[in-house]
């Protein structure tokens, strides 16, 4: 299954993404550098999504849930229990995928609607969680106080810049793990699942369990930015599991071009550019955001990167 | 006793503007397959909107019907001339209702400022029913009733006559419909504005307790859908059944483990999504 | 991108370009020369953002503030950043013999992009002082940063305790106030004046309420009271029936911690379930405070609070504080418009002190710490050894008069801290306030 033909003005776009988030950090301010590794970071969530809602056809509204409980994991191990960089990156990580593995038991049996309205439900239990389990998730306050990426980890280097390309490196290596996932056998039979389950089903192949595994995959890989995040931030708060929070997520797949990879990298990019850029124009930035999201849904359904060609990868 | 008879009525209470506004969203569900994320925005411009004509007239029943009138309006705008591009794609109408929740919040603020509000209570029912030991507010009372008599008149058009009908048939078939000479577009329309117009008037009705606030919109919209998760997608009579059980859930809820507040609203829509995904009373 | 290759350019720098340019036309194919060209042009735009910096030394003063602009908290930040510039525009935006130049951010009440845009604030716009934030999880959430980066910050209205105490921040500077502050006065108040003996509690249920509900319950009890019931609400409910019904009757006073249109909510719905007719209620000062008192009716009055402020204290500074305000914004100032509007004069201050050389922050951080500003709207403040106000603690009550709700001051405690009579030292060995708080025997 050949990608999208990179011409011109997907070329184009490639070209400035990699600048901007290879060399980027080496000639801009510490601000912009911040904006890029949220962007990367994002990025990553947004293509683990993408390995759900894009290649299986599953739509799930809760997907910020495993970003963060993985967030806060770090955030308890590391303040409450003083753990280690490794037990807390792998912990963190050990953790959402666990979560993402009891979950995917009750909800891989649904589709379409259903699976939107049972993913949504379980984000809310795990955002009420985290607002109300107060001993444990410090409610409102969230938990503060995680220690420099850099340091925990025993990395001899200090600094924005060091922090970014660590991220990077972390990116890069999930997203050529997803993208060896999508090319594999494994991956063409969850596109065939998203095509057309009955007769993948007829054809044999056990559609539960596929369906399972692309659940718990992409959950795994939503830990991955969920502890990066909390290191960069340096505190876990409720928001991270809000339905917003769910809501923008699926917007940055949806937009950018699902079922692509490189689609949810430019959305979760445009986005986070969006919002604090046009912030500092203007304090009507959401209303703006709003006719965007219309405007790009109207012009782009089937995603910006996807523009222009009919048939889905 | 005194505690259970006011706990029940509180439950009911809740039901009654859950009722109000699930409905609505339930029925975009069933007709159009829609998941309304504005939906909690509709509510909200509700009780707006009667705020500035009661601050006017003073009259809280002019401020209902301008509320359900203009809301409606806004929802028909928004299905017609946008959603329905996308008749065959439920995800893209959803998330074209994220961006005109964004819109309609902001628009909101920019319109009315931030300060919360609250509406007058209508004259005749400011005070309490007292009985014994129970004391219960005239008004909720009165809102109890009339979404009672609201969910009657709605199943009496689903059921008795010609428009309920051809909803139903264009729940059960939309292509059928079609062809037997329904306006599908025309009805969808107008079931979206008149869900719209439903979440308004619960605007306006819980307006006296309630307010409006900036945020409302996103405050009601998951007890919304935990509402239409449990009653089942597209249809009315699981709304009725879901609002109850989910306002005496939260309820009771509060009252006894207040702790678990959250829980005892989120689970049960779990245990039900797991075992029927569907709803209790929801079409597969 | 047309027009990278057609510029018109002179002379002979112009000939090497058009030169060069028609070599790039010939070897380079047409859909990877705007691939390039727009990437180069990429690279220019991102050098412009890296040169472009400002200039430090001379020019205006910046100052970076931060406070929601949008969402649910849209409002109380828009009633902030008012008191602020009117505090700026009494001195005509200039101090120190320099202009004072302000960025606003929104924050949307929510910490990281809180932090996201104190980066930009900091690192980008290169404000010399930062200013502002409303919610305590943003304000705990800033503080690392804030002391990494060496910058003072002024916090007005973030009342989160242990910012000023176990998890003292060197570089913040709190104008206002914390949440248990005027709740120790109140204490002694309910029981000594009021002749309250019991107490039931019913407040938001995190960190602002339980700090207030603890201050309050620690001086209620060490008078001799007792709170003999203490119910949380959660922060996104508004319907309180379920928790009105069981609240305890026989108590001598019911005291409410509420703000925004939860109080609104709350009071409306305690007259509803004939609690006022019955029980007396008392409450923490936002629970009536001005953002919401002027849509209230009757049900407010008689509600005896206590906060550092009232927009109807009787002072000169505050009638022309108020007077002012209403004036300019149609709108009663709030302890939120109060906040920044001292916090304004604070700074201003400081950079008189400072004669304007606010670039070295270390010895912008000590002017502040020692900045007294005189006619305050809320009276005498200085701040103690932590870096947070001491100052009068208002006792009010709602009244109408002349046809508007105030909170009318009907008793002052003076220069009262953050420790009460306590020795602080002895004080912080106690723990932060929680939800399960209770006082030493």
């Amino acid at each position: 299954m050949a990608p999208r033909a990179l011409n011109g003005w997907r070329m184009g776009i490639v070209v400035v993404l990699g600048l901007a988030f290879g060399v980027g950090p080496l000639i801009l301010s510490t601000y912009w550098v911040g904006l890029l590794t949220q962007m990367v970071i994002l990025a990553m969530l947004a293509m683990s999504l993408d390995l759900l809602l894009g290649y299986t056809g599953l739509p799930s509204l809760g997907h910020a849930a495993f970003f963060g409980v993985s967030a806060y994991a770090v955030a308890v191990l590391a303040t409450g229990y003083g753990a280690g960089f490794w037990a807390c990156f792998l912990g963190g990580i050990i953790i959402g995928t666990l979560l993402a593995a009891a979950f995917g038991l009750i909800v891989s049996h649904v589709r379409d609607v259903y699976f939107l309205m049972i993913t949504l439900a379980l984000g809310m239990v795990l955002w009420g969680l985290s607002y109300r389990w107060i001993p444990v998730t410090g409610g409102d306050n969230g938990i503060s106080g995680i220690p420099n990426l850099l340091t925990h980890a025993g990395i001899p280097l200090t600094g924005g810049v060091a922090f970014y390309y660590v991220t990077l490196l972390i990116f890069a290596g999930c997203g050529m793990l997803m993208r060896l996932l999508v090319r594999s056998p494994f991956g063409l039979t969850l596109r065939g699942i998203r095509e057309n389950e009955g007769r993948m089903k007829s054809l044999g192949f056990n559609t539960w369990l596929h369906c399972y595994l692309s659940y718990v995959i992409s959950g795994a890989f939503a830990s991955v930015a969920g502890v990066v995040w909390a290191y960069y931030n340096g505190f876990v708060s409720p928001t991270y599991l809000e339905l917003t929070a769910s809501s923008e997520l699926f917007l940055m797949v949806t937009l950018g071009g699902p079922a692509t990879l490189i689609g949810p990298v430019l959305g979760a990019a445009a986005i986070v550019l969006l919002k604090n850029v046009m912030s500092a124009y203007t304090a009507r930035w959401l209303f703006v955001l709003g006719i965007v999201y219309i405007v790009a849904i109207l012009g782009a359904p089937q995603g910006v990167w996807n523009l222009g060609t009919r048939e889905k990868t | 006793m005194t505690y259970l008879i006011t706990q029940t009525l509180n439950g009911l209470f809740s039901a009654a503007l859950l009722f109000l506004i699930a409905s609505g969203l339930t029925l975009a569900f069933g007709v159009m397959k829609i998941v309304n994320i504005a939906h909690g925005s509709f509510y909200m411009l509700g009780v707006y909107v009667a705020y500035t004509v009661v601050l006017r007239t003073q009259s809280l029943l002019l401020g209902a019907i301008v509320a359900i009138l203009v809301v409606a309006a806004v929802g028909f705008v928004m299905q017609r001339f946008f959603l329905r591009r996308f008749g065959t794609d439920p995800l893209a109408q959803m998330m074209m209702t994220m961006g005109f929740a964004l819109m309609f919040r902001d628009g909101a603020l920019m319109i009315w400022g931030g300060d919360p509000f609250t509406l007058p209570y209508p004259s005749m029912l400011r005070g309490s029913f007292e009985a014994g030991d129970v004391v219960f507010p005239l008004y909720r009372l009165f809102v109890i009733v009339v979404a009672g008599l609201v969910g009657l008149g709605l199943w009496m058009v689903n059921d008795r006559t010609l428009i309920g009908a051809r909803l139903r048939a264009t729940v059960d078939d939309p292509e059928m419909a079609a062809a037997t000479g329904i306006n599908v577009a025309m009805l969808s329309g107008l079931v979206f504005a008149a869900g719209a117009g439903l979440a308004a008037f619960g605007g306006v009705m819980g307006g006296p307790i309630l307010g409006g606030y900036a945020g409302i919109d996103f405050d009601l919209l998951p007890l919304a859908f935990v509402v239409v998760i449990i009653g089942g997608m597209g249809s009315l009579k699981g709304a009725l059944v879901g609002s109850i059980v989910v306002g005496m859930l939260d309820n009771f809820g509060k009252a006894l483990v207040p702790e678990l507040s959250y829980f005892t609203l989120f689970a049960p829509m779990v245990i039900v999504l797991a075992l029927k995904p569907t709803g209790l009373y929801g079409k597969a | 991108m047309r027009g990278c290759e057609g510029a018109t350019v002179r002379g002979h720098l112009g000939a090497r370009v058009r030169r060069w340019s028609v070599t790039f036309r010939r070897t380079v194919a047409p859909s990877y020369r705007r691939t390039i060209s727009c990437g180069v042009l990429a690279l220019a735009l991102l050098s412009g953002a890296v040169l472009v910096r400002g200039q430090a030394g001379t020019g205006p003063i910046k100052i970076g503030f931060l406070v929601p602009l949008s969402g649910p908290l849209a409002q109380n930040g828009r009633d902030i950043l008012n008191g602020f510039l009117l505090s700026l525009e009494e001195v005509s935006q200039r101090a120190g013999g320099r202009e004072i130049q302000v960025i606003v951010e929104d924050d949307e009440g929510i910490p990281a992009v809180g932090l996201t845009k104190a980066r930009k604030l900091v690192e980008s716009d290169k404000v010399h002082l930062m200013a502002g934030a409303l919610l305590s999880s943003t304000g705990y959430a800033l503080a690392p940063y804030i002391d990494s980066m060496k910058i003072p910050m002024v916090y007005p209205v973030v009342s989160a305790d242990d910012l000023t105490q176990r998890k003292r921040s060197p570089w913040i500077i709190r104008t206002g106030w914390t949440g248990s502050q005027p709740n120790h006065a109140f204490g002694e108040y309910a029981y000594r004046t009021l002749k309250y003996r019991t107490v039931a509690t019913i407040a938001l249920d995190y960190a602002f309420g339980w700090e207030s509900v603890g201050g309050f319950q620690r001086t209620f009890e060490a008078e001799g009271g007792r709170v003999v019931q203490k119910m949380w609400t959660p922060v996104s409910v508004h319907d309180f029936a379920p928790y009105l019904a069981q609240i305890s009757r026989d108590v001598d006073a019911v005291y409410a911690l509420f703000l925004g249109r939860a109080a609104l909510q709350f009071l409306r719905q305690y007259e509803e379930y004939g609690l006022k007719a019955r029980v007396p209620l008392i409450g923490a000062g936002t629970t009536t405070d001005e953002h919401v008192l002027p849509v209230m009716g009757d049900e407010a009055l008689g509600v005896v609070t206590v906060l550092h402020y009232s927009a109807a204290l009787d002072t000169p500074a505050n009638r022309k504080f108020a007077s002012t305000y209403r004036a300019r914004y149609k709108k009663v100032p709030s302890y939120y418009s109060e906040s920044m509007y001292t916090g304004g004069k604070w700074v201003i201050a400081a950079i008189e002190a400072l004669q304007g050389r606010v670039e070295d922050r270390d010895a912008l951080l000590a002017a502040l710490q020692n900045a007294k500003p005189t006619d305050l709207p809320r009276g005498p403040v200085e701040l103690d050894a932590y870096g947070n106000p001491i100052e009068n603690v208002y006792v009010r009550r709602v009244e109408r008069v002349n046809g508007e709700l105030q909170n009318t001051v009907i008793d002052t405690f003076p220069r009262v801290s953050q420790f009460w009579k306590y020795n602080p030292a002895e004080y912080l060995k106690q723990p932060l306030y929680s939800r399960r708080y209770v006082p030493p025997s």
